[in-house]
C-alpha cells in the first residue's frame, strides 16, 4: 500500500467566503426563477400535434432533423400505424397554422406529403402531479428533518434542510438562468440529487458525531475538520464515480438524456460542497456543543449495540 | 473467528441472488416482433412459401415461422420491418385474412413456469400502442343536471314547497309547481345556492313552471372538469404503480390520447383503459313514494328481477377515497369501500334516518356497439354508445354507515377486484368512447437509442474500471458486488412489471454509481484502520462495523424520502420512488453483505500478509 500523505486542509478557516458564494449562487437562483421562471417542456406545456401521410415511407430520423433545424422545439416523430403515417409532436403553442407550416417544409424538401390533422395536446402531467408532488417533498422533508433530530440533534437536522434546499434552488436556478428546458427526466434528475446531497450530508454528519464522541476538546472548528478530512477521500471517490457516469451520460447520451445529466452534475457538484459547507459549517453559528451529543454515556453505548 | 460468517448466512445470501438471476434472465430473450395472421381458411403449404418468398425479397429476416391454434406467428429480426411486413402480407393474402402486429414472448418455458418475465420497452424506445378516446359532453352535463336536480329537490322538500315535475332537456332543468307563490319561493331558494344557472319563470298559477338553464360559462367550466377529471382517472388507471410509463394527455376540445408501452395487442389494453363502471348508491323506493321520483331497475346477474328504486342518489362511486377486495366470512367475494369526508357525511345522513330500509348498490357501464351503416355508398362504422345498469346489491341497513362499508353480492373474486380498482383509481367523470386505435412506433429515433445505450455502458464501464484501479483487488470485489446488485434491481423491476425507458435506463446506471459509496465508506474505513496500526483481520472487521452507522443513516435517510414520495405522489414520481427504493435495498444488500461474505470467504479462513486495497 502507498503511503497516503494525510494532509490536514482548514475547511472552516474558509467558510466565511464559502458563505459568499453560496449567498451569491443562491439569490441568483432566486432571482431568476422568480423572474424568469422555469422554461418547461413539452411533458409540461403541452404542444401541437400533426399527423402526416407520405406517400412513400420517410426516414423517421431526417424529419427529426429537418423540423429541429428549422426552429421547431422538443420535436418527437413517430411511426402511426402504417409506416407511411407520422405522427409529429412539437412544443409549439397551437394554431391552425402550424400544420400547414410543417406540411410545406416537408414538401419543400421534395417528399409528397398531405396533413391529415392538426391538433392541439395537452401536458403529459397533469396539476395533479405537481400538487400531490409538492405535498409528497414536504412531508418527507418534514419526516427527514425528525429522522435526523432523533438519531443526531435538531441542529443537524435544520443544517440537512438548509443544504437541501440549498441544491435544489441552485440546480432550479442554473436551469431557469441558462433557458434550459425542464421536462420530466429532469424532475427525476431533480429528486436523484436530494438522495444524493442527503447521502452525502448524513455521511459528514455521522462522522463530525463519532470525532465529537472521541474528541475531549471542545473546539468545534478543529473537530470538523478533522471529520471533514477523514472522510475527503470517500467524498471525492463517491462523487468522482457519480460525475464518470454522468460526463458519459452527458457527452455520448444524445438528446434524450442530456438535460438528465446537466442537472445531476450541477447536482452533484453542489451537493458536494454543501455537505461541508453549508451542512458542515452551519453547525457552527448554530451554536452545536459537545454537550449536545453527549447527554448521556448510555447513548454512546446504544450506538455501539446496534453494530451487526 | 473475526471475519467468518456462519455457514446459514452464505446460503441465504446465495439463495437471494440465484432467486434475483432467474427473474432476471427473462430479459435476456427479449420479445420478438412479429406478425401475426389469422384465417378461417387454413393456409397451406404454398400459401406460407409464396409469404415467405414476399418477405424475402423485401429484405427482411424472418426468426421464425410457426403455427398456434390456427394462427400463424411470423417472428421478425428487426422491429423496423414489423409494418413493412404487414403491408406486404395483407397485399398477399388480401381478404382471406387479417394480419396483425404482435410482440412474441420469447422467455423459454421453464421461466415462463416461474411467472418470470422481462420488463416491457418503454413508448420511447419501442413504441406501443396509441388509443384516442373522446369524451361524451353531452353525458357529463346531463350527469350534473341530474345531481343538481337531486340536490334542488331535497332543498324543496325540507321547505315543504310542492312540486310536481322534473325534467331534464340537454342544457335546461324545469320543475312544476301549483302556484306562483310555490315558484317564486322556489326560485328564491334555489337561485341562491346555484348560481350556474340562468333563470326563466314561465306560466302563472297552475301552469307555473321553474326553466333553469345552464350558462354559457357554467357549460365551459364542467366540460373542463370532465376532461381533466378523466385524464387524472385514466392516468392513475393504466399506471396504478407509476412504473409502467403512459402517456395520457389531452387532445384537442374534447378527446384523451392514452399511449401505452410494450403492448401489441390491443383487447388487452382496451380492457384496462376502457372500463368505464361506476357505482351508485340509492334507497329503495317505499310503496308510497310517488312514481315520478322512483326508477325501476333490475338485477345484474338475475334480469328478471327487479327493484324499485329513488332517483335521488346518496353517493356515487365519486366519494370512494380507497377500495380493496376480500372475502366475507362464508367466503363469498366483496368489496371493502372508504369513503372520503363528504361522502362518508352524505351516506351516514342518509342511512341515520332509514334504518331498516333497503339500500342498493348501482352498477353502471357506458358501452359502444358498433354498427355498420350505408353513408353515400360507402360503408361506415357507426358507434352506439348505450348505458348498461344493473343492481348488484340490495341489503337492509342494519346500522347507520360511516366512512367504511363493504358490499357484497358480486359474481366472482376477479369481478371484485375488478370493480375494487375501478373505485380505487376514480371513476370517470364523463363517459368516454374509443375512437382510433393505432400502433405506434418508438417515439426516439434509432440514433439517439443508440447514442444513449452506448453513454449507459461507456458510464457503467467507466466505475468499474475506477474501482479496479483505486482498490484493487476490494475493487474486483466491489465489481462483482455491483454486477450482482444490477442483477438483482433488474430482477425487481421486471417482477414490478415495470417498463424501461432510455431515462430509465440512465437512472438505474446512476444508482450504479451511487451504490459504489457504501463500498468506498467501507474501504476508506479499512485503509484508515490499517494506518492506525490494527491488524489485517480487525481493520477489516473494524472497516465493516464504523462504516456501518454511516451507510445505514444514510440510506435510511433517503429510503424515507422515497416511501413518502410514493406514497403521496402520483405518475412518474412515483415510479422513481419505487425505482429508488429498490435500488438503495439491493445496493445495502450487496454492498454490506455479498462484499463481506466474499471478503470473508476470501481473507477470513487464512492468515493474510498484505491487503490489496
Amino acid at each position: 500500500m502507498k503511503p497516503i500523505t494525510h494532509r490536514q486542509l482548514d475547511f472552516m478557516g474558509k467558510r466565511r467566503l464559502a458563505f459568499i458564494v453560496s449567498a451569491i449562487l443562491l439569490s441568483v437562483s432566486i432571482l431568476s426563477i422568480l423572474f424568469q421562471q422555469l422554461s418547461l417542456g413539452l411533458d409540461f406545456t403541452g404542444g401541437t400535434l400533426v399527423e402526416v401521410r407520405f406517400a412513400v415511407a420517410p426516414s423517421l430520423d431526417a424529419i427529426r432533423q429537418l423540423l429541429e433545424n428549422t426552429g421547431f422545439q422538443d420535436v418527437s416523430v413517430q411511426t402511426f400505424g402504417a409506416s407511411t403515417e407520422v405522427l409529429i409532436r412539437l412544443q409549439q403553442a397551437f394554431d391552425p397554422e402550424v400544420g400547414n407550416q410543417v406540411v410545406n417544409l416537408l414538401r419543400d424538401d421534395g417528399a409528397a406529403v398531405e396533413l391529415i390533422r392538426a391538433e392541439f395536446v395537452g401536458a403529459q402531467v397533469g396539476d395533479q402531479l405537481r400538487d400531490q408532488s409538492g405535498l409528497g417533498m414536504l412531508v418527507a422533508l418534514g419526516v427527514v428533518m425528525l429522522y435526523v433530530a432523533l438519531r443526531f440533534q435538531y441542529k443537524f437536522a435544520i443544517g440537512a434542510l438548509l443544504a437541501l434546499l440549498h441544491d435544489v434552488i441552485i440546480v432550479l436556478g442554473v436551469f431557469s438562468l441558462f433557458r434550459l428546458d425542464f421536462d420530466l427526466t429532469v424532475l427525476a434528475a431533480l429528486l436523484a440529487v436530494i438522495g444524493y446531497s442527503l447521502n452525502d450530508t448524513i455521511v459528514v454528519y455521522d462522522r463530525i458525531r463519532e470525532t465529537i464522541r472521541k474528541s475531549l476538546l471542545n473546539d468545534m472548528p478543529a473537530i470538523f475538520n478533522e471529520a471533514i478530512n477523514a472522510t475527503l477521500s470517500r467524498t471525492l471517490a463517491t462523487s468522482g464515480t457519480t460525475l464518470l457516469v454522468l460526463l458519459a451520460l452527458l457527452i455520448l447520451g444524445g438528446d434524450m438524456i442530456y438535460h438528465f445529466s446537466i442537472a445531476l452534475i450541477i447536482g452533484v457538484v453542489v451537493g458536494t460542497f454543501s455537505s461541508i459547507y453549508i451542512s458542515g459549517a452551519l453547525l457552527l453559528p448554530l451554536k452545536l456543543k459537545r454537550e449536545d451529543l453527549i447527554p448521556a454515556k448510555k447513548e454512546d453505548e446504544d450506538a455501539e449495540e446496534e453494530l451487526p | 473467528m473475526l471475519n467468518r460468517y456462519p455457514l446459514w448466512k452464505y446460503l441465504l445470501i446465495l439463495v437471494i441472488l440465484v432467486t434475483g438471476l432467474i427473474y432476471s434472465l427473462p430479459n435476456l430473450y427479449p420479445e420478438d416482433p412479429a406478425v401475426q395472421i389469422s384465417s378461417d381458411l387454413a393456409l397451406d403449404e404454398r400459401r406460407i412459401t409464396q409469404i415467405e418468398n414476399a418477405l424475402t425479397d423485401a429484405d427482411i429476416q424472418i426468426k421464425s415461422l410457426e403455427e398456434q391454434n390456427g394462427q400463424w406467428l411470423i417472428r421478425l429480426r428487426h422491429p423496423d420491418d414489423q409494418l413493412e411486413a404487414r403491408d406486404i402480407l395483407s397485399d398477399i393474402l388480401e381478404q382471406d385474412a387479417t394480419v396483425a402486429l404482435n410482440l412474441a414472448e420469447a422467455t423459454p418455458g421453464w421461466l415462463q413456469a416461474l411467472s418470470a418475465s422481462p420488463m416491457t420497452l418503454g413508448l420511447d424506445l419501442r413504441g406501443g400502442v396509441h388509443f384516442l378516446l373522446e369524451v361524451d359532453m353531452e353525458a357529463a352535463l346531463t350527469q350534473r343536471l341530474e345531481v343538481n336536480a337531486s340536490a334542488m329537490r331535497e332543498i324543496l322538500r325540507s321547505e315543504r314547497i310542492r312540486y310536481r315535475n322534473t325534467e331534464i332537456d340537454e342544457r335546461r332543468l324545469s320543475f312544476d309547481f301549483a302556484s306562483s307563490e310555490d315558484r317564486d319561493a322556489a326560485r328564491r331558494l334555489i337561485s341562491r345556492e346555484f348560481p350556474d344557472f340562468d333563470y326563466e319563470s314561465p306560466g302563472e298559477d297552475r301552469s307555473a313552471s321553474l326553466v333553469m338553464t345552464l350558462t354559457e360559462q357554467s357549460i365551459n367550466e364542467i366540460q373542463d372538469y370532465a376532461i381533466n377529471q378523466n385524464l387524472t382517472t385514466l392516468r392513475n388507471r393504466v399506471n396504478e404503480l407509476g412504473v409502467s410509463e403512459p402517456l395520457v394527455q389531452r387532445q384537442g376540445p374534447d378527446r384523451i390520447v392514452v399511449e401505452l408501452p410494450g403492448v401489441q395487442d390491443t383487447v388487452a389494453a382496451k380492457r384496462i383503459v376502457g372500463a368505464t363502471a361506476n357505482l351508485e348508491f340509492r334507497l329503495e323506493a317505499r310503496p308510497d313514494t310517488p312514481s315520478t321520483e322512483t326508477e325501476t331497475l333490475s338485477f345484474r346477474n338475475e334480469p328478471s328481477r327487479t327493484a324499485e328504486l329513488m332517483r335521488d342518489v346518496i353517493i356515487t362511486g365519486d366519494s370512494v377515497s380507497s377500495a380493496s377486495h376480500s372475502f366475507d366470512e362464508n367466503g363469498r367475494p366483496q368489496v371493502n369501500i372508504n369513503l372520503d369526508g363528504t361522502g362518508g357525511t352524505l351516506m351516514n345522513r342518509a342511512t341515520r334516518t332509514n334504518i331498516g330500509r333497503n339500500m342498493a348498490v348501482l352498477f353502471i357501464e357506458h358501452k359502444t356497439e358498433d354498427r355498420v351503416v350505408m353513408e353515400d355508398g360507402e360503408e361506415t362504422v357507426v358507434r352506439d354508445p348505450y348505458v348498461e345498469r344493473g343492481l348488484i346489491s340490495l341489503a337492509t341497513i342494519q346500522s347507520a354507515l360511516g366512512n367504511s362499508f363493504r358490499i357484497t353480492g358480486l359474481d366472482s373474486p376477479t369481478e371484485a377486484g375488478e370493480l375494487a380498482l375501478l373505485l380505487r383509481s376514480g371513476s370517470l367523470a364523463a363517459p368516454i368512447y374509443f375512437v382510433q386505435e393505432r400502433t405506434i412506433g418508438p417515439s426516439l429515433g434509432q440514433e439517439n437509442i443508440e447514442r444513449g445505450l452506448m453513454s449507459v455502458i461507456v458510464g457503467l464501464l467507466l466505475v468499474v474500471a475506477f474501482m479496479l484501479i483505486r482498490y484493487k483487488v476490494f475493487g474486483i470485489i466491489a465489481n462483482v458486488a455491483l454486477a450482482l446488485n444490477l442483477t438483482l434491481l433488474v430482477a425487481a423491476m421486471s417482477m414490478l412489471g415495470a417498463t424501461l425507458t432510455l431515462p430509465g435506463i440512465a437512472g438505474i446506471v446512476l444508482t450504479l454509481g451511487m451504490a459504489v459509496d457504501a463500498n468506498v465508506l467501507i474501504f476508506e474505513r479499512i485503509r484508515e484502520e490499517l494506518r492506525n496500526g490494527l491488524s489485517i483481520q480487525q481493520a477489516i472487521h473494524a472497516g465493516y462495523e464504523r462504516a456501518f452507522t454511516s451507510i445505514l443513516d444514510a440510506n435510511i435517510t433517503t429510503l424515507l424520502v422515497a416511501v413518502i414520495l410514493f406514497s403521496i405522489g402520483t405518475g412518474p414520481v412515483k415510479g422513481f420512488a419505487v425505482t429508488l427504493s429498490l435500488g438503495i435495498i439491493s445496493s445495502m444488500f450487496t454492498a454490506l453483505l455479498v462484499t463481506r461474505a466474499m471478503v470473508n470467504l476470501l481473507y477470513g479462513t487464512k492468515p493474510v500478509k498484505k491487503l490489496w486495497i
